[in-house]
């Protein structure tokens, strides 16, 4: 399926509280060399310099070649390095994943497109069984530098299957590395990174921040780049820490400037990494503020509020004014688009738990 | 339709040694008789040597299992003259990439039977590097291994090594699996990939009958060997106890994938003589009769009434003799091997889980160490 673009602002605009306050996006470092983009065209930017700079990278996906992808990402990518290295593949997840396998074991380093989150489970036993077991298996005798690229998450107006967040499955899956980019500057950093791991790394694209303008340094050597899986603090503050990741961090930063508005000084942390997660950046945080909320679109029940929450309460129990609470979807299957509003973490659902929080 | 459907008399069959053990040398569509009928008395000796010593090996490794020394065993016993055939017609820098019962090519290859019982008995979920052999890590997710070999071959064809016309560039790459796996949906992927792409690969299957105790009837309809025509290319059922005759037809298809021609199916019709694995019993499912047609069709007879017909007699006597002792030998290397395999080192379930860093694990690395050497203090 295409994206359907009329729906981009449908689930993200503010409502009720969030009317009331002023508009912000998370914070990002600005430098004369920087180029304002979005989300997807840093990526495309971040997938070209991948591809100019080592000659085994190559693209495989749905649709890639001709069209650049349902959400062209891979745009102009065959056009420049042909179709031996912008592959336009049959419609077959799981031979995109096993051949990708394949083709890391031969010493090439594939980047795959899953076209929708929820289109990745024909490959699921691909990933789980073999992407992510095989470098394990192998003794130290080959790697498995395989990237899946998985447009994710809801708020677009799309149809089933076009809206999940499946991280979790994969962040609990040993021998894969999940990340997830939040702005235009780190999709293009992180997008580099993962075709430079010697792991088979999943990047969960946010897809409704696709289309997300930001400054991104497009010339500056890659080095500059935090870490893969560093967490990063977007809005200090100093009362709650609030955590988010990929399309959820633009939604904390939104509801910690109505916090502030009302007296409460939250801290934002984008965790960029789900697995393995940076939770020193974490703990630092909440052993200063004492108070956490963990909030992402997937369902709540064995998410990475979870983990967060049990993590946190193991290491900054004596810290902790409150238990860590959870803001994300519920336990039912991704409903219907006119409904989604009421499944999506909103600026006020995430408002109600830092009000909770803070009255503890 | 029953059975026949799909059975030995369903499709056309290459053979170039009758059950009787007579060589056939022509009247094949496919030119394979030509392709062997340079193989004479010391080729078809080596042929009969390294099946007799997989089936050696096999047995060897079934003893030690029955003794607690391996977890499971799968054994290969009936299907030594597809393997040994195979590995036969591939060249040094072919690649294997196998299922889990592929012990025959892997000694063919080079493998070190010990490394092979490695896995069986628990001590690694590896157990050699591919790189070394071309021959790829065992598979137990049926049909994985499918896909993982097409795109090996789609790196190939990116190195530029099919097509060249040099014999020790060109590169084709075996995928094994067995009749079971053709009713998964990632072989049907693989052949559809390899068919789009052209690419350099040869799908070999040995169709044994039995999957665990589901016979060929709940895994197909119609004989394997047909299917391929739907992918696109070829596919030629060859009798799998018949050592030449699966030499000569993998070898026809390595060098068609090396040649740029694209893929091939093989369908080795052929027979698990015995059980599953070590934890199967045929009992519940396949009668005593059908076992003991097959038994008097063993691959390993049928060569050897070959060979004995074809050399004077006391000269057979004294190579089967040689063959018995360099067998034995073999297996005491292997049980001695197999015994002295040391148990990994706890902590080395975190051993390159990852290439790069991982807090996580190494957190969890420590732990156990600390753990471990705490309970060796109590």
């Amino acid at each position: 399926m295409n994206a359907p673009g009329h729906a981009l602002t449908a689930a993200a605009a503010p409502r009720s509280r969030a009317e009331r306050a002023p508009h912000e996006r998370p914070a990002v470092h600005s430098t004369p060399r920087t180029t304002e983009t979005t989300l997807a065209k840093a990526i495309t930017a971040g997938l070209r310099r991948a591809m100019e700079e080592d000659e085994k990278v190559l693209l495989v996906g749905e649709d890639i070649g001709r069209l650049g992808g349902v959400f062209r990402v891979t745009d102009g990518l065959q056009k420049d390095f042909g179709e031996d290295r912008v592959v336009d593949s049959p419609l077959s997840e799981a031979g995109i994943v096993g051949t990708a396998v394949g083709l890391a074991l031969r010493g090439y380093r594939p980047v795959c497109e899953i076209q929708f989150d929820g289109f990745i489970f024909p490959a699921f036993s691909e990933i789980v069984t073999q992407l992510a077991k095989m470098g394990a298996r192998l003794g130290g005798a080959g790697r498995l530098p395989v990237v899946l690229r998985v447009p994710y998450g809801g708020g677009i107006g799309a149809v089933e299957h076009h809206s999940e967040s499946p991280e979790a499955l994969f962040a609990h899956t040993p021998g894969l590395r999940v990340v997830t980019p939040a702005t235009p500057q780190d999709a293009y950093w992180m997008t580099q990174q993962a075709v430079r791991s010697d792991d088979p790394v999943m990047v969960f694209e946010p897809k409704r921040r696709y289309w997300d303008k930001g400054a991104v340094d497009l010339v500056g050597p890659l080095d500059a780049a935090p870490p893969l899986h560093a967490a990063r603090v977007v809005r200090p503050g100093d009362d709650l820490t609030l955590v988010a990741y990929g399309p959820t961090v633009r939604l904390a930063v939104e509801a910690a400037a109505i916090a502030a508005t009302e007296g409460t000084s939250v801290e934002v942390v984008d965790l960029r990494s789900v697995s393995p997660l940076d939770t020193a950046t974490v703990e630092a945080s909440v052993a200063r503020t004492g108070r956490c909320v963990v909030v992402h679109e997937a369902p709540t029940f064995l998410g990475l509020g979870a983990e967060l929450a049990a993590r946190i309460t193991e290491r900054c129990f004596y810290a902790l004014e409150a238990p860590v609470l959870r803001v994300g979807g519920f336990a039912v299957p991704y409903p219907a688009a006119r409904i989604e509003e009421h499944y999506l973490p909103d600026v006020d659902r995430v408002l109600d738990a830092v009000d909770r929080s803070m009255a503890s | 339709m029953g059975p026949e459907a799909v059975g030995s008399t369903a499709a056309p069959m290459v053979q170039l040694l009758t059950p009787a053990g007579e060589r056939v040398t022509s009247g094949d569509d496919g030119g394979y008789a030509e392709r062997v009928e340079h193989l004479g008395l010391d080729d078809l000796r080596d042929r009969y040597r390294r099946m007799a010593l997989v089936r050696r090996v096999d047995v060897e490794a079934t003893a030690l299992q029955r003794q607690g020394e391996l977890a499971l065993w799968a054994s290969c016993s009936g299907q030594e003259a597809a393997q040994v055939g195979a590995a036969a017609a591939l060249a040094r820098q072919d690649h294997v990439f196998p299922s889990y019962r592929e012990h025959g090519i892997a000694i063919g290859r080079g493998l070190d039977p010990v490394a092979l019982l490695q896995l069986y008995r628990g001590t690694t979920h590896g157990g050699w590097d591919p790189a070394a052999s071309g021959f790829h890590l065992y598979t137990l997710v049926i049909g994985a291994q499918t896909l993982h070999a097409t795109g090996y071959a789609m790196g190939v064809q990116r190195d530029g090594a099919v097509g060249t016309g040099d014999p020790a560039r060109d590169t084709a790459v075996l995928a094994c699996f067995g009749d079971g796996a053709t009713a998964q949906g990632e072989v049907s992927e693989a052949m559809v990939w390899a068919g789009v792409f052209n690419a350099p690969v040869v799908f070999f299957c040995q169709n044994n009958q039995w999957a665990i105790s589901e016979p060929n009837e709940r895994q197909m309809r119609a004989p394997l060997a047909r299917r391929a025509e739907g992918f696109g290319f070829p596919g030629v059922r060859v009798d799998g106890n018949d050592v030449l005759a699966v030499e000569a037809v993998v070898g026809a298809a390595a060098d068609r994938a090396r040649a740029g021609e694209g893929p091939m199916l093989v369908e080795a019709w052929t027979y698990r003589m015995a059980a599953h694995t070590t934890s199967d019993d045929t009992s519940r499912y396949r009668d005593r009769g059908e076992e003991q047609h097959w038994r008097e069709r063993d691959p390993l007879d049928r060569l050897e009434a070959h060979l004995r017909a074809t050399g004077d007699d006391d000269d057979h006597a004294a190579f089967l003799a040689d063959v018995t002792a360099e067998a034995d030998a073999v297996a005491e290397r292997v049980r001695r091997g197999v015994r002295a395999l040391p148990d990994p080192e706890p902590t080395s379930m975190f051993d390159h889980v990852y290439a790069d860093p991982h807090p996580l694990v190494e957190e969890e690395r420590a732990w156990l160490a600390d753990w471990v050497a705490a309970g060796e203090e109590r």
